[in-house]
């Protein structure tokens, strides 16, 4: 039973896990028990019973009470064990214990913001410390995202006009991914991030270190880190080819047709722009979809990522 | 049998009718013309004009299949662009359900088949059964007015705000599905009015071939459950039109709102496309093995029951979206319970072969595969109504495995079924039963190759709708690409021997299978108004114990000129009671 489950299943990495993932093996063995033996009537019968003549008699068996009610009321005890565990595996991941470290996350097309307590953000990356509750606040910016991490077996929608919540606690040290699973349009499944999970006292140097790290780095290596980490890259590349938006490439100086049909020319205000408020000016061709990024990063951070794009020719 | 000593009784004078073999004159030469089949009212011709029309959407939402796949083989680009993925994934969903899997059995062979197991000329309003035709045909034509004037990419769930803000025609293609549902609403109303009120003497509610009870169970889904649809899709393009805050919260909406709207109908329809196919089963695996229906009303009742329940259950598609604990309980112990009826009728069916006399033509093999596929089906999906896993395999690849189980293996095979058991009544030409079981083998292989390894990835985690995925999972797809091609493959072959068949297939005679159902006891292909006489009912149309002159009694139509019966005098006594 063991070796299906690590067949089928992603690692099982937080405590609520091995839960679900029992009830997931208990249903998967009854299941085959009963599949087997239909699938054995009914390859036995078609052998055993096969016509011999177009003469064949066959009984007059028109129903069977007792039958019926023995193969309705087994598989109803059945299912009533299973809705039974499902739904206290369920109670148990529905509410986040009191002492939980709270982490906001904000899904937008398309990608993972998480708002620590500090104030810092990280932009596709989730620090979390092991063996602790983390409940995560979360809520979209635009459309619905749902927010899945599989080695935790959790998920939940992440809606524009509500906070929805979902809480684990990592037992080791170590990464997993993040997917989006509501579809949300044209970048949708690169709407990924990776859960790091920290030792206790490594979570607590990076939370202090985090927002200070960046300061040895000259703009245009931070301007480098930022795009990347902030998901830009997810959607302008750096080498020309055209993704979700225009190329960073060859991008600043140059003289953008806009959809209103005037032309801008990229410059420092533009780019300024187009980072706090993206829907004011929308380059020809492209759909009105950047999320804004007002209040993620701040001025220093967007003098750096200017910096940078100058540097791509 | 509900006779009893008071009912007053009268005695009708009937005699017998056999068949007549390889008709010169039957319903596809007695009107010629393309107009003539434009403007027929003949439920047959309707239900081949529907049969071609599902099969032309089944093609192409096909051929997108296998374009997804191939694009699957590599985690990042392949041939097309994320762009074209999403609207060639929504595109195969919308078509492959509401132009293939819904009208597909019941008004392509349900209009076929229904007015001819009852007895009747015709379903109770021809007309209207031709304008259901039309108003499918228009929707359709939106529908690809849609795809080729912007194109769609919210998925055939058409979630908000994602489609109310999102770019192409969805309002055009909206209309076509709220379009389509009226064909939907008026072929039920059909079919329920003509089941009470057509059937020829003798046919009582317990003598109504499981075929029509599972017809039956369906018109009152897709009467009940489709106006909710129409109303959603109307306000959801109120919203993308007129800017009316419904759905989306930019405009004051809730979206959530939308997917209990949208679920509350598209829950009911998967049992509009699955609940026909339990008739057909029933159909086949009775006159294939040549015994009687094993537990007839827990067969009949249990297709009113899983009706009934599925209406209860639309929440257990919004276990993570955020509802309450408390509803989502209640959805996930209601949805076991459809578990219940379902299982009766594996049972069922698995009694009726128990020392049967098992002929396994190709129909009969494709029931044995929909009882495999579709026993996989309800097991995941036992799998996926338990709330904590559900949590984890929600919008994964699992889920997309299960559905295609249930609505490929199960719906599917019954339709392949259908169309291979009822073909030689529609056109009078048997097929190659040779290559009907290597399509069908090829079929059945390539299915599980395709969707197997998406049970195991989605467990693993794969979610669904990705255009890119993580390498882990390339395996997985390849498996599954390989195994799409092998199912085209198989489907190919089919296309290409039910040709063959037409255009140069041996006559079939009336009765092929020897079945004792009533369809089987008028020629092949039947006349244009079915049977050339009254038939007249006096056992149930699974008595295999009873001798097939039994089944071919009628009274003469007196303005009927055919006068080469064998005449054979038998009395019936038939109750009054059984005959209202």
């Amino acid at each position: 039973m063991n070796s299906l489950s690590d067949f089928m299943l992603p690692p099982a990495k937080s405590t609520l896990a091995g839960q679900t993932d029992a009830l997931f093996n208990f249903i998967n063995v009854t299941s085959l028990v009963f599949l087997i033996g239909i699938t054995f009537a009914i390859v036995y019968f078609a052998w055993k019973y096969r016509r011999r003549s177009e003469e064949d008699v066959t009984p007059v068996i028109t129903h069977n009470n007792k039958l019926e009610i023995t193969w309705s009321v087994i598989p109803l005890i059945l299912v009533i064990i299973v809705f039974g565990w499902g739904f206290t595996g369920y109670m148990n991941t529905a509410t986040a214990p009191d002492d939980s470290y709270e982490i906001r996350v904000v899904g937008k097309s398309w990608l993972w913001e998480f708002h620590y307590p500090t104030g810092y953000v990280s932009v596709g990356e989730l620090h979390v410390p092991e063996d602790r509750p983390i409940k995560l606040v979360m809520n979209s910016t635009d459309v619905i995202h749902s927010f899945y991490i599989p080695d935790f077996r959790i998920k939940k929608d992440v809606l524009p006009n509500r906070y929805t919540s979902v809480w684990f606690e990592a037992m080791d040290p170590g990464e997993s991914v993040v997917f989006c699973t509501e579809y949300c349009g044209n970048a949708h499944s690169n709407m990924m991030a990776t859960t790091i999970v920290h030792t206790q006292e490594d979570f607590e140097t990076w939370l202090e270190t985090a927002g200070s790290a960046d300061d040895n780095l000259s703009p245009v290596e931070l301007g480098e880190q930022l795009t990347s980490r902030n998901a830009c890259t997810t959607c302008h590349s750096t080498d020309g080819s055209v993704l979700q938006g225009p190329s960073f490439q060859g991008l600043f100086g140059s003289e953008a047709p806009l959809e209103s049909g005037e032309t801008v020319t990229v410059d420092e205000n533009y780019i300024r722009e187009s980072i706090l408020s993206p829907q004011a000016k929308i380059h020809e061709g492209f759909q009105p979809v950047m999320p804004s990024f007002a209040g993620t990063l701040d001025d220093d951070q967007i003098n750096a990522i200017i910096e940078y794009i100058k540097t791509l020719e | 049998m509900a006779t009893t000593e008071e009912t007053p009784t009268r005695k009708i004078q009937v005699k017998r009718f056999k068949p007549e073999e390889y008709p010169e004159k039957h319903y596809l030469n007695q009107e010629k013309g393309l107009w003539a089949w434009l403007t027929t009212v003949d439920h047959k011709k309707i239900g081949l004009m529907y049969l071609m029309s599902v099969a032309f959407f089944f093609f192409i939402a096909g051929m997108l299949a296998l374009l997804l796949r191939t694009e699957l083989l590599t985690p990042t680009r392949n041939f097309m662009t994320a762009d074209v993925y999403n609207q060639v994934f929504t595109l195969h969903g919308a078509i492959m359900i509401f132009f293939f899997l819904i009208p597909s059995v019941p008004a392509a062979l349900g209009n076929f088949v229904l007015p001819l197991q009852l007895g009747a000329k015709d379903v109770a309003f021809p007309r209207l059964n031709l304008a259901s035709f039309y108003i499918y045909v228009i929707g359709a034509l939106f529908t690809i007015t849609a795809i080729f004037t912007g194109g769609i990419d919210t998925g055939w769930t058409f979630y908000t705000p994602y489609s109310s803000t999102t770019g192409g025609s969805v309002a055009m293609m909206t209309l076509g599905i709220f379009i389509l549902g009226f064909s939907s609403i008026l072929t039920g109303l059909n079919f329920i009015t003509t089941i009470h009120k057509l059937r020829s003497p003798g046919i009582t509610w317990n003598k109504l071939p499981l075929n029509l009870w599972g017809l039956y169970a369906t018109s009152l889904i897709q009467i009940l459950a489709t106006p909710v649809l129409a109303i959603t899709l109307l306000l959801l393009t109120m919203e993308r039109v007129l800017g009316i805050g419904i759905f989306d919260p930019a405009l004051g909406g809730d979206p959530v709102l939308y997917q209990h709207f949208f679920w509350f109908y598209s829950h009911p329809a998967v049992y509009i496309m699955i609940v026909p196919g339990f008739g057909i089963v029933s159909e086949i695996i009775s006159t294939f093995s040549k015994k009687i229906i094993f537990g007839y009303w827990a067969i009949a009742l249990s297709s009113l029951a899983i009706a009934f329940i599925g209406f209860l259950v639309w929440g257990h598609h919004m276990f993570t979206a955020g509802q309450s604990s408390l509803a989502n309980m209640v959805f996930s112990f209601l949805t076991f319970l459809v578990g219940i009826p379902t299982g009766i009728k594996i049972f069922n069916w698995l009694a009726t072969m128990y020392r049967g006399s098992i002929d396994l033509k190709t129909p009969m093999i494709y029931i044995m595969i929909f009882l495999f596929l579709f026993t996989i089906g309800g097991f995941t999906g036992v799998m996926l109504g338990a709330l904590s896993v559900d949590v984890h395999l929600h919008d994964t690849y699992y889920v997309v495995a299960h559905f295609h189980y249930v609505m490929v293996g199960g719906m599917v095979m019954a339709f392949l079924g259908g169309l291979h058991y009822w073909w030689p009544k529609m056109f009078g030409k048997m097929y190659s039963e040779f290559w009907g079981k290597i399509s069908a083998g090829l079929i059945f292989v390539g299915f599980n190759m395709t969707f197997l390894p998406q049970f195991i990835m989605g467990a693993q985690g794969m979610p669904r709708r990705y255009f890119n995925y993580i390498d882990q999972f390339q395996p997985f797809h390849q498996f599954s690409t390989l195994g799409a091609y092998v199912m085209g493959i198989g489907f190919f072959i089919m296309a290409g021997y039910l040709l063959h068949s037409l255009l140069r297939g041996k006559k079939a005679p009336s009765n092929p299978w020897n079945s004792r159902a009533l369809e089987w006891q008028t020629s092949s292909p039947p006349d244009l108004h079915n049977f050339t006489y009254t038939p007249v009912i006096i056992n149930g149309p699974y008595d295999y114990h009873k001798p097939m002159s039994e089944f071919q009694l009628g009274i003469a139509t007196s303005h009927n000129g055919h006068g080469h019966h064998a005449e054979e005098h038998v009395d019936v006594a038939e109750t009054e009671k059984e005959k209202a």
